[in-house]
């Protein structure tokens, strides 16, 4: 085996190690990297920045730990965000392991802003089918869920008062790692028609950029990059930032085998002809 | 009659909630939600049937010395989160079961998710070569998607145009053209299945 092949046929192992090395850089030298903002991002920021206290939003945590790492930091900017301009905050779950996860990260946020849940928030809590429940919180929150998470009558709740359905909200932002984000476009803005826009995990990303186009979603985070993005815009810096450098990094060094692996086939090919 | 009567139902199932579906009204409200309790109705019989078939599953792999590790790590796992989720109040920050949600499930799901860092830079490594035009294509694609997020001084915000042109057109009509054909198809096997010419789902005699 020649120098060029060898170039080609590194041992799996080795892209693991130095995939493993650079994802620890960060964590023992703290650099930044600058990140530039995108339109479908923008979009966001300016739909919860347009909204007044007392206008409703309607945030979906859809999402598993699985994906928290991409999706948290989509949730904790947007959530400061609202939270700091007094807007009403509905959300629901839509992923079976979701709930308590979610409700972690909303009581957390609210509690820096002394919200109350009731009454500047609202957590509904975890409903299966995620088609059906869309399309049954577009007739009715009350019919979907007559209780929220923690077992309160949703209709005796303050902030549910003078709002009936996910028609009455300003829009719906929907944090999602699987095909709920599907369902909110089929179900949600195609049959109700609300302003939608989603939060995506980054290899999701491409598949939704169709739907802003058309219009059928105003505004789209894809993965850690967009929610760096949201925090850049917004000023509240949680994680996704901090993330950028792992990606970087990373990127780069596939990037890297990736060059290692053509010059070695193009020499290889060559050398052959030769 | 074990074929007739399902392919009805589904008939007149189908039919009600397309009906439904395009006029909206009162009564197509009140048809959905109870429809909607329908679904939930089987679902918990599923759900109940899913439990058996599981725990039947999992009773049987004790008796084998390979498996009997796993099975019995499921079975603890599966009556640790029953017994510690039956009480309301257990769902509540510091409970058993929310400790075990956060210090055990979360970090699991997490790390399974992000072994595919490892994976994906050893297919990327593997896959991305120049071998054909198409190829090649694919390897400038995700090259140039890739580099997005590398500090590379100017170059960086002519790559940014490069990454929107890339998902804003190509990406996009590719998708659009996909999205599209599923769709076709979705609607022509739901047709298939109401009418009762599709009919595997009712499985085998």
């Amino acid at each position: 085996m020649t120098f060029w092949d060898k170039l080609m046929n590194i041992d799996r192992r080795w892209v693991y190690l130095c995939i493993g090395i650079v994802v620890i850089i960060p964590a023992i030298i703290p650099f930044k990297v600058p990140v530039s903002t995108t339109l479908e991002v923008e979009r966001i920021y300016d739909f919860v920045e347009s909204c007044e206290a007392g206008d409703y939003i309607y945030l979906g945590i859809d999402y598993d730990p699985s994906t928290l790492a991409e999706l948290d930091p989509m949730t904790y900017a947007i959530l400061n965000h609202a939270f700091s301009k007094d807007v009403n905050v509905i959300t629901a779950c839509l992923s079976q392991f979701g709930p308590a996860m979610a409700e972690l990260r909303l009581t957390e946020v609210a509690q820096q802003y002394g919200k109350e849940s009731g009454k500047d928030y609202c957590f509904l809590g975890y409903r299966p089918y995620p088609a059906i429940t869309i399309l049954s919180m577009g007739l009715d929150f009350q019919v979907t869920f007559p209780l929220d998470y923690y077992g309160v009558p949703v209709d005796s709740l303050e902030i549910m008062q003078g709002i009936r359905n996910l028609q009455d909200v300003k829009g719906v932002i929907s944090l999602t790692a699987g095909n709920v984000a599907d369902f909110w476009i089929t179900y949600g803005n195609g049959r109700f028609g609300f302003p939608l826009a989603l939060g995506v995990t980054g290899v999701m990303g491409a598949d939704y950029y169709q739907y802003l186009q058309s219009g059928q979603i105003f505004g789209l985070i894809p993965g850690i990059k967009g929610a760096a993005e949201y925090e850049v815009l917004s000023g509240f810096e949680t994680t996704g930032l901090r993330s950028i450098p792992y990606q970087t990094l990373s990127h780069g060094v596939i990037l890297l085998f990736i060059i290692i692996s053509n010059i070695g086939y193009f020499a290889s090919k060559r050398k052959k002809r030769t | 009659m074990r074929k007739q009567i399902p392919i009805y139902f589904v008939f007149g199932s189908g039919i009600i909630m397309i009906v439904q579906y395009f006029i909206p009204s009162e009564e197509s409200d009140w048809l959905f939600t109870y429809a909607n309790d329908w679904v939930i109705v089987v679902g918990i019989f599923a759900l109940a049937l899913g439990i058996w078939s599981l725990l039947r599953s999992e009773f049987r792999k004790l008796k084998d010395p390979k498996e009997r590790f796993y099975a019995a790590v499921l079975l603890f796992g599966f009556f640790i989160m029953i017994f510690t989720g039956l009480k309301a109040e257990n769902l509540e920050a510091g409970s058993l079961m929310f400790d075990i949600f956060e210090n055990v499930l979360i970090p699991i799901q997490a790390t399974i998710f992000s072994l595919l860092a490892f994976y994906v830079a050893s297919a990327a490594y593997r896959a991305f070569r120049a071998r054909t035009v198409l190829a090649t294509i694919l390897l400038l694609t995700a090259f140039i998607i890739m580099a997005r997020l590398l500090p590379l001084g100017p170059i960086s915000e002519v790559n940014q145009y490069g990454v929107a042109w890339i998902l804003a057109i190509p990406n996009m009509a590719a998708k659009r053209a996909i999205t599209m054909g599923v769709g076709l198809g979705a609607i022509a096997t739901c047709i298939k299945i109401i009418l009762g010419i599709e009919r595997t789902y009712l499985g085998h005699d």
